[in-house]
């Protein structure tokens, strides 16, 4: 009886799970096998496929333009980054106290992160005008003459780094906010007991307490800042001459610009392998902080 | 996000490969059968071709999205002259197009019929992806190239056979605001106007306080192969070696630069921070826009008196000139009702005069009885330029490379026109990115 029983919840496991896994499988799975079947190729899209070996690859260790990509996207986390982990756990403990219209501003901070890349790369487009743009009027106001932002190659990457920060804050603070209330409140006691200063007691209770919800926040905003693309597509398309081409633009153009289909599955792996080594370097690390 | 978009479509085309495959064998094993039964299998074909309906998808840039109507009414004509023939439009950007209908190709799914522009045609029918339509064109007794601009029909051959329908042209004049010239108290532009003649009324035309700017061109690719050609320069030698390190297209480079950098009479891409030049045209803010024939519609309206002329030259005179042509898809069984649909579009007096009526760019007829009605409106007055260009026009230069070389040039220009690097250096720059991309 017990074993029919769990052979039939087995099934609905397997019946409910069916249209996911087969999607998985189908749009997912199979599209990364072929690609990386595809990253020893060559392919236009047009011609025949031919086998091409590990040229891919090493046109790709020469090639100035992925090492571009490659800067311009470690540039792009490094201003990122530590702007969202600020700014998110600063926002998370200003919100998490008692206080007047508590929900509407956590929903205020929340509603860029729901809005779509599209909507908020227009309207920051039109902030950063140079002639135009809110920004810089408000900057005249107090006498700064404002720089060209996006059509400036040495300002267009703190421009997306900066609109990519105010859209993410907001997915940040909430998943600080849950870790924060996961904190017990007999902490915050204890320490006010012993005369702690609430300076002492964010830095010696909550920070170490927040850990693992910080590592979680670290590792998926890495991983999604190693992937930034639609804002850069769409405020700039990676220029003024390439100031702004990150990896998976750059992948972008070689597949739907230059249809080199084989080369861009080789940088695609790159890119894949980039993030794995990051990742397993942040496990490891973890590991080690945990001990 | 993208490996899964990129993955996505290679998935979709095996799939769509994979279905195809068994239907096309399924086809296969029918006609067999077919032949077998029948003891005049050519008759029957022919028979069956003349009055079997036929739906077949035409796909199209250049229709959208100022001309989705036009093209509902050339349908409509088409379907009535053959009446077993059903179009089923689909149209896309210019932006979009090639993504899509590359991926399509690659799928197996083409389009029957579908819109190339020269610039793209030789990619095309060198992956052997277009059908030859030689055949169809001799038998066809309603068309003779004849009807065409020979020119522009040659354009759309390759390897000496016609792999294309050329259906319309385009090129590029220098259009001026008239208002704006009268309050400077200067000569209108014409026919002889010089670079130097171009930058000394830009000069005083110019107005940075009114944010008016004397003229504007972009600085890109598109423009400088032009441009090095007023200057007898060219990108590359007839052999396909790189040529674009010459005196003749430094100097080229340098006045398209400096119009931006020393005589700030062209405004600066922070200048224009994201608005087209047409729209600053519109506004009255520039008083000489180089652009295409095809804004002739978009710019009936505006608030002030405007003109175009031929464009400047240097050395000598060069002009753009865009064809837009219709293929068939090699994979396709609806050939002959595809080249029906293509030759119509190309050569038929209905298409030419809607095309007209509604500006929607040039027909590549040779007949001028039709273009009559072309030259009547106005404005422009001078619509006569538009085919004066025809006489100096310098074609694209055909490499599959194009976007890359493209890219890199437009990148490398902008450094110019920040000022990092020199039109010289520019050119050095570009000489040793172009060897590398062509290997």
């Amino acid at each position: 009886m017990v074993g029919m029983k769990k052979r039939n919840t087995y099934l609905w496991l397997i019946v409910f799970l069916l249209p996911n896994f087969l999607g998985f499988i189908l749009f997912i799975g199979f599209p990364i096998i072929s690609s990386f079947g595809l990253s020893f190729t060559q392919w236009d899209l047009l011609g025949s496929i031919s086998f091409v070996g590990f040229d891919n690859y090493i046109r790709m260790v020469q090639d100035e333009e992925f090492w571009r990509a490659f800067r311009n996207t470690f540039l792009f986390i490094f201003g990122y980054l530590p702007l969202v982990m600020v700014f998110g756990l600063a926002c998370a403990l200003l919100l998490n106290k008692q206080m007047k219209l508590r929900a509407f501003f956590r929903a205020s901070y929340f509603l860029p992160v729901i809005t779509s890349w599209v909507a908020v790369s227009l309207v920051w487009k039109w902030l950063y005008n140079p002639n135009y743009g809110l920004i810089n009027y408000f900057l005249s106001l107090i006498g700064i003459d404002g720089p060209q932002w996006l059509h400036d190659p040495s300002t267009a990457m703190i421009g997306i780094i900066l609109a990519s920060a105010w859209k993410d804050i907001g997915f940040v603070m909430v998943l600080f906010l849950g870790g924060l209330q996961n904190i017990s409140p007999s902490y915050y006691e204890a320490g006010s007991i012993d005369g702690a200063s609430k300076f002492r007691m964010l830095w010696s209770i909550t920070i170490p307490l927040l850990g693992p919800t910080t590592f979680f926040v670290t590792v998926i905003s890495l991983i999604n800042s190693f992937q930034v693309f639609d804002q850069v597509m769409i405020m700039t398309e990676g220029g003024p001459s390439g100031s702004t081409t990150v990896m998976v633009q750059n992948i972008y153009n070689y597949a739907f610009r230059y249809y080199e289909m084989g080369y861009a599955s080789a940088m695609s792996w790159a890119l894949f392998i980039v993030i794995f080594f990051f990742t397993w370097l942040q496990i490891k690390f973890q590991d080690k902080g945990a001990n | 996000m993208l490996k899964r978009k990129l993955a996505f479509f290679m998935m979709l085309g095996l799939l769509v490969i994979a279905m195809v495959g068994c239907s096309s064998a399924e086809t296969e094993q029918g006609q067999e059968q077919e032949t077998e039964n029948s003891d005049n299998e050519q008759e029957e074909v022919n028979e069956e071709a003349g009055n079997e309906e036929v739906e077949i998808n035409y796909y199209s840039f250049s229709a959208s999205p100022n001309y989705e109507e036009e093209l509902d009414q050339i349908i409509e004509a088409f379907e009535e002259k053959y009446p077993h023939i059903t179009v089923k439009k689909e149209l896309a950007a210019y932006d979009d197009y090639f993504t899509k209908l590359q991926t399509q190709i690659a799928g197996g799914n083409a389009p029957d019929v579908f819109e190339l522009n020269y610039e793209n045609f030789v990619q095309y029918a060198s992956r052997g992806t277009l059908a030859d339509l030689t055949d169809y064109i001799e038998e066809d007794e309603e068309f003779d190239p004849s009807q065409l601009n020979q020119q522009a029909f040659e354009a759309y051959q390759y390897d000496g056979k016609q792999y294309g329908m050329v259906e319309s042209f385009s090129n590029v004049l220098t259009f001026y605001n008239k208002d704006l010239f009268d309050e400077a108290g200067l000569d209108y532009p014409t026919a002889e106007w010089t670079w130097e003649d171009e930058l000394e009324a830009a000069q005083q035309l110019t107005n940075p306080d009114e944010n008016v700017w004397g003229t504007y061109a972009p600085t890109t690719m598109n423009e400088f192969y032009k441009i090095a050609a007023q200057n007898g320069g060219k990108i590359f030698n007839d052999d396909g070696s790189v040529a674009i390190n010459s005196e003749e297209n430094l100097e080229a480079l340098t006045y398209m630069v400096e119009k931006v950098t020393n005589h700030g009479v062209t405004p600066s891409p922070a200048d224009m921070s994201g608005q087209s030049p047409e729209d600053l045209f519109l506004n009255g803010q520039l008083a000489v826009l180089h652009t295409g024939i095809w804004m002739f519609g978009a710019f009936a309206d505006a608030p002030f008196e405007w003109d175009v002329a031929l464009e400047a030259g240097n050395t000598q005179k060069a002009h753009h000139f865009f064809a837009n042509g219709l293929a068939v898809s090699a994979d396709t069984e609806k050939q002959e009702a595809a080249y029906k649909f293509a030759s119509f579009m190309s050569a038929s007096q209905e298409v030419a005069e809607i095309r007209i009526n509604s500006s929607w760019e040039l027909p590549a007829i040779s007949d001028q009885s039709v273009l009559g009605p072309y030259l009547e409106q106005t404005p422009p007055e001078n619509r006569e330029a538009v085919f004066e260009a025809l006489d100096t026009l310098v074609m694209p230069p055909v490499i599959a490379e194009w976007s890359r070389i493209s890219d890199a040039t437009n990148e490398e220009f902008e450094k110019a026109l920040y000022e990092e690097q020199s039109p010289e250096e520019t050119l050095n720059r570009l000489e040793s990115e172009y060897n590398d991309i062509l290997n």
